[in-house]
Parts: C-alpha cells; structure tokens; sequence
C-alpha cells in the first residue's frame, strides 16, 4: 500500500511549494534568535564559541517547535482529515508522509543554515560536520515526535502554546544527544556514541510516532 | 474514452444495516436505538433539529467515529471484518469541502483520486464542466465562491466507483441550478443500484426517499426515560 | 455467549457505581492503614533514627524526600495504564481514574522538588544543582503538567480522556529515555562526585523506617487517588439515578 503514502508526500510537498514563503519562516526565526545571542550576552568569539553547540540546538529545536504546529492544522480545517481518516489505507502511512515532507521544508533547511549561524557564533571547526549530522537526524526525531503533539491539538482553538508543554519534554533527548554530539567534537572527543543513540531514537521514534499520531488524529474527530 | 454521459454500469447488489445504534458524548446519550436497513437503490434522508447528531450518525457510518453501542453491518457482515471493503466502497463528503485551498479544482480532484485508487488522470476536465466549473479548472479553491468550493468537492461524485454515497448536507451553498443538478446525480446513483444516505434539512425532489428523523424529544415534551433524548423514527 | 458473560464482569468491574460503594467500604480501613503507617514511620524516623555520620540531622528529610520520588514515578505509570485501559476497553472508570491520577502525581513530584531542594541546601550548599534526579524529576514535572493542561483544554470529556490517555502512553514510553539520557548527560558534563546516600547502602536502623513510610506513602497514595477518583465518579454521574438518589438521602 504505498500508493497513500506517495499521494500524500506528492501533494504535501506541492502544497509547501505553493506556500513556500512560509518554509522560510523558521529559518529566518532561527537566524534571529541566534543573533539575539551575542546581542544578550557578548559578542566576544572564544565566549560564543564556548556556548555555540548547545545554542545552535536549542535554537533549532524551538525553530522545529514552531512550525510543528500547521502540520495538520490546515487538513483539519478543510475538512481533507476526515477525509484522509476514511480512506481504505493506512493512516500510519499518509501520517509518515506528512512527517517526512514537515522534515524536508523545516528540519532539512535548518540542517543546511546551521553552519553558517556556527560560524557567526565562531563554532570552532571540528564541530562542523557533527553539527550537520546530529541536526540532520536530531530535526527529523523532533518532527516525528513534535508530530504526537500536534495531532492530540490540532481540535483546539488554542494550541500553539500547550503544544510547546507538551512535547518539549519528549524534545529532550535528541537535544541531550545532539548538543553533546557537537560539544565532544568540539573538545576533540569521538562522537560515535552520541551519534549512534540519535540513531537510535530516530529508529524508534520513526517506529511509535506515526502510530500515536494516527491514533491521536482519530481521537481528534471526537474533539 | 469520455466518461461525462452518465454512468449506466449497475453496481452488485449492495445492503447497509444500522443496528440500534447509539452514541454518547460525555454521558449524555446523543441518540439511541437507531435501526434502518438498507438495500441496493435506497436513499435515506436523515433529518433533525441542529445538534441532535446527525453529522456524528454519518461519521459513525464512515467508521471515523465508533458507536457506543449497536452495530454496522455492511452485506450483512459486522464492519469491522469487512472494514477495507467498505471503505472502498464508501464516498464521504462532510461538513467541510475537504479541498486544499492553495490547490485548483482540478488537481483538488486528481489528488482525491489518486487516493482513492482509481485513474486519476482521466478527464477531470469534463468532470469539472459538467459540474459547473468551466473555466475555473486551474483557480486555486481560495479564489472560488463557497458554492464554486461546494461544486468542486461534489465532483468527486462524477468519478467515484464507490456505491455507497454518505453526503453530509451536500445542499449548502449551492443555487437552485445545482440543487437539481444534484438531485438528479442522486437518483441516477440510486437506479444504478447505489446507496445514499444523507442529511440536509431541504425537501427533495426524488420520489420513494427514505426518511430517519433525530428527534430531540425534550424539548417538545419532557423525556420519559432520562437516558435516552432522542428517539427515532423510520418513515 | 461465553463473550457476553466475561463482558458483564468487565463491565461489573468498570461500573463507577460500583466503584463509589465497594471504595466506601474500603476507604476507612485503608486511610486508617496509611495514617498509621506514616504516624509510626515519621516518629521513627524523625526522633528515633540514627544521625547521618556526614550528613547530621539533615538526611531525615529523606523519609518523605524518597517516599514521593517513588510515587511521583509509580503514579505516572498508574496514569498511563489507566489511560491505556479507557482508551482501548472504552472504560469510563479507567478514565477518570487516570484523570485523578494527574493532579496527585504533579503534587508529589513538586513535594519531592521542593525536599529535594530543601536538602541540597545544607547538603550542597545551594538551593538548585543540576544534578540528573534532580533534571530527571523536574522533566517528569513538565511531563505530568503537559497531560493536565492537555485534559483541561478538550471541551469535551470523552476526548480530553482519549488525548490525555494517549499522550501519558507516549510519556510512558518515553520517561525511561529520557531518565537515560538525563543520567548519561550528567555524567558527562560533571563525573559525579557528590553521592546521595542509597537506600540499600543505608544503616538498617535508618532503612527500616524509610520502608514504612514507602509503605504508607503507597497506602496515601492509594487514599488520594480513591477519594479523587469518588469525586469524580460524582461529578460526571451527576444525572443518574444513583447519584441523585445517594444525594438526596445525604441531604436529609
């Protein structure tokens, strides 16, 4: 049955291009944010430096938080939810799509700025590339799982913020893991480890999330 | 090739039972005991005042939500044994259009095709003409009227296999033209052996039509047994 | 119809009336219990317990730090079980049960906080370290809010039960993960020098003291949840029968 998942990633991703000034949105947040940075604390490199790897992610993550919200927010409203609820393939499927086209317009960009913000903040270098791969697979785990959030609001008129409390928690190992990942290169450590338990939850969360979002998606037909 | 003259296949005999059903929201029985059988050729209008569960009574019989209790049964099979048959079985169109604004009437409809599993390339174009939307193919839904949106989420009655119709008041919006028009998709369904249930609040046109009202009981007379509001009747 | 007879004692099991009078019943000699045990357990421990050898007379906050620690976790696992039974039996007693459970565990997770804070003071010299219980109890905090706002926000009961149910499932899944991850990053960024005195390590002349207060703890703990479990089981049967009648003969 992949045909579901096809029509689904196919027309998601034509409505991100139809929308496409709004895949800029948490790019350009997070580009503010991290100015605001030196701007609050200091603007001296070795400082910054200092702080770069867990600034970079935390700052991606709350850029990944915001845009988690419209996932199915616009599907609920124009009534293709319901639609999508009844249709005779699994909704695991059409949710993973969903996911992976929320991936490719707000984690993958965000991966790709990221190095550029490192080296505004004077990332020392050998933190580079771990920083590219932990966000790459660290944005799609906070979309899988930012996803579980956003399905058990998507009913509400006002969900942005209690979506926030809701999955930041769950946000907090793949910030564990992907910070540190960064900070070990930066202090000259292998990051094998933290890179292989990123995988790890990538692998899991890729696993549960689309099942607990399908369920929550059909409790919110009951909203 | 063209497939905008009217359908002639017959679909095979087809039968839907509601069996004492009923749903309860936050202890409160929203309705109860509703029971209709349904052959190959019935159209069945359920009717009520606002609030008293006829979109949740349609959403039931998608399987979107599960009663309470009583029970579905589609060819005389419980539903959720047959539940994939069914559903391919099944056309829904609720409420809302379930169009996506930023797409055009016609890719609106290619991508439900493709969903739904049938060819969806085919002369959407036709398609949309004979519902009243030449010339606006390509205008994305946000620039058509709420009657424009309505005619392009009932087009997917032009292409659909499915034989049973569950059609959430498909009236709204549209004028008196389209009303008919409708009207006579609907009995063209029916005679080629389809189903149709649906709610509106309008009197049709179409002769041999059944009836389910949801009667909010207590607000003529006071409820003779506090757990159940609504009652139901089969005309 | 052997399906009809196994249905009807479920559904014996999950009838809230049925709950409301059998917990009745229950409910004094329980409390009774519970109050004894933490009675006996806090004169022990408090006056008659040894003094720590390092620690002095501040460790004795232990004996309700450690009791709520155990609970606060024990109860978000009771939450999400409760939650997972409404959710996939469609049992209206499981849901309020785990409604209940919500507000009991945020409290004791926030009493093992503040004992926990209140012991760092003379312990570490500080109020707030971040230490990994400590983050890991704090995470769980957010974890326990996140399902009380989420149950309050639904205007509909049935699906405020069915969406909290389903996001405890997932913290459920999730607390072992993040407890992990918390341990391993705090043992990276600070190798652990300040250890807590474990339980098992513990003289048993301050350990047999600690039991019973977790047993009492467990036994509060059972009380709280039985008698929020009762409110509610009112306040949603409010329209039938049963309670009005329970209501009318209270009022006479």
């Amino acid at each position: 049955m992949e045909l579901g998942f096809s029509a689904i990633f196919r027309r998601d991703l034509l409505l991100a291009f139809r929308h496409r000034a709004e895949i800029a949105n948490p790019v350009i947040f997070f580009l503010i944010v991290v100015t605001l940075v030196p701007l609050g604390l200091t603007p001296e490199a070795s400082r910054l430096a200092e702080i770069a790897p867990g600034i970079l992610w935390v700052m991606a993550l709350l850029a990944s938080l915001l845009s988690v919200e419209g996932m199915f927010q616009s599907d609920y409203r124009d009534g293709t939810l319901e639609q999508m609820i009844i249709l005779p393939q699994p909704l695991y499927l059409m949710v993973l799509a969903k996911i992976l086209v929320h991936w490719l317009v707000t984690g993958l960009p965000l991966t790709l700025l990221a190095p550029v913000l490192g080296m505004m903040l004077s990332l020392p270098e050998a933190g580079y590339l771990p920083l590219v791969f932990s966000l790459l697979m660290g944005t799609a785990v906070l979309s899988l799982v930012g996803a579980i959030g956003a399905a058990l609001t998507v009913a509400l008129k006002k969900g942005g913020l209690l979506l926030s409390l809701i999955v930041m928690p769950l946000y907090m190992p793949a910030l564990i893991f992907g910070a540190s990942t960064v900070q070990r290169a930066v202090d000259g450590f292998s990051v094998d480890g933290p890179l292989a338990v990123l995988g790890a939850l990538l692998a899991f969360s890729l696993l549960v999330s689309p099942f607990a979002t399908a369920g929550a998606l059909r409790v919110s037909m009951h909203g | 090739m063209l497939t905008t003259e009217p359908n002639t296949d017959l679909f095979s005999p087809n039968s839907l039972d509601l069996r004492a059903l009923a749903f309860e929201r936050d202890d409160r029985m929203l309705f109860s005991n509703v029971g209709v059988s349904l052959k190959s050729g019935d159209i069945l209008q359920v009717e009520g005042p606002n609030g008293c569960g006829k979109t949740t009574l349609l959403r039931i019989i998608t399987t979107a939500l599960s009663p309470s209790a009583g029970q579905l049964l589609w060819q005389g099979q419980n539903i959720s044994q047959v539940r994939q048959t069914f559903l391919h079985n099944l056309l829904f169109l609720g409420h809302l259009p379930g169009l996506k604004q930023a797409l055009s009437p016609e890719e609106n409809l290619i991508w439900w095709r493709r969903l739904n599993q049938s060819q969806a390339e085919c002369c959407n174009n036709e398609v949309l003409a004979r519902i009243g939307l030449r010339g606006y193919e390509d205008v994305p839904c946000f620039n058509l009227s709420a009657g424009q949106q309505r005619r392009a989420a009932l087009a997917r009655l032009l292409v659909t296999k499915a034989s049973l119709w569950v059609l959430d008041e498909p009236f709204t919006a549209i004028d008196k033209q389209g009303v008919s028009e409708l009207e006579s998709l609907l009995t063209e369904h029916s005679a080629r052996g389809g189903i149709i249930i649906l709610s509106t609040h309008q009197d049709l046109g179409i002769p041999g039509i059944e009836r389910l009202s949801l009667r909010h009981e207590s607000l003529g007379q006071k409820a003779l047994d506090q757990n159940s509001p609504f009652v139901v009747d089969v005309a | 119809m052997s399906q009809l007879f196994s249905w009807k004692w479920f559904h014996r099991l999950g009838s809230p009336r049925w709950f409301y009078q059998t917990s009745g019943k229950w409910l004094p000699w329980l409390s009774m219990l519970a109050t004894g045990l933490l009675l006996v357990g806090l004169c022990w421990g408090l006056a008659f317990a040894p003094q720590d050898a390092k620690q002095g007379n501040s460790f004795r906050i232990i004996y309700i730090h450690v009791p709520a620690s155990f609970l606060a976790l024990a109860g978000y696992y009771v939450m999400a079980i409760a939650g997972a039974i409404g959710l996939i039996w469609k049992m209206k007693l499981a849901d309020m049960v785990m409604k209940s459970a919500a507000p009991i565990g945020a409290v004791l997770t926030f009493v093992a906080l503040v004992t926990g804070a209140i012991w760092g003071k003379p312990t570490w010299g500080t109020y707030w370290v971040w230490d990994a219980r400590i983050t890991s109890m704090l995470v769980l905090l957010f974890l326990y809010l996140g399902v009380i706002a989420l149950q309050y926000s639904y205007s509909s009961q049935d699906a405020a039960s069915k969406a909290s149910a389903v996001l405890s499932l997932v913290g459920m899944v999730n607390i072992p993960i993040i407890y992990k991850s918390v341990d391993w990053w705090y043992t990276l960024h600070q190798p652990a020098t300040i250890k807590f005195t474990e339980a098992p390590s513990m003289h048993p002349d301050m350990f047999q003291p600690l039991l019973v207060m977790i047993l009492g703890f467990y036994c509060f703990y059972a009380v709280a949840l039985i008698l929020n479990t009762r409110v509610e089981v009112l306040c949603r049967e409010r329209r039938t029968r049963w309670v009005q009648e329970l209501v009318a003969s209270k009022c006479t």
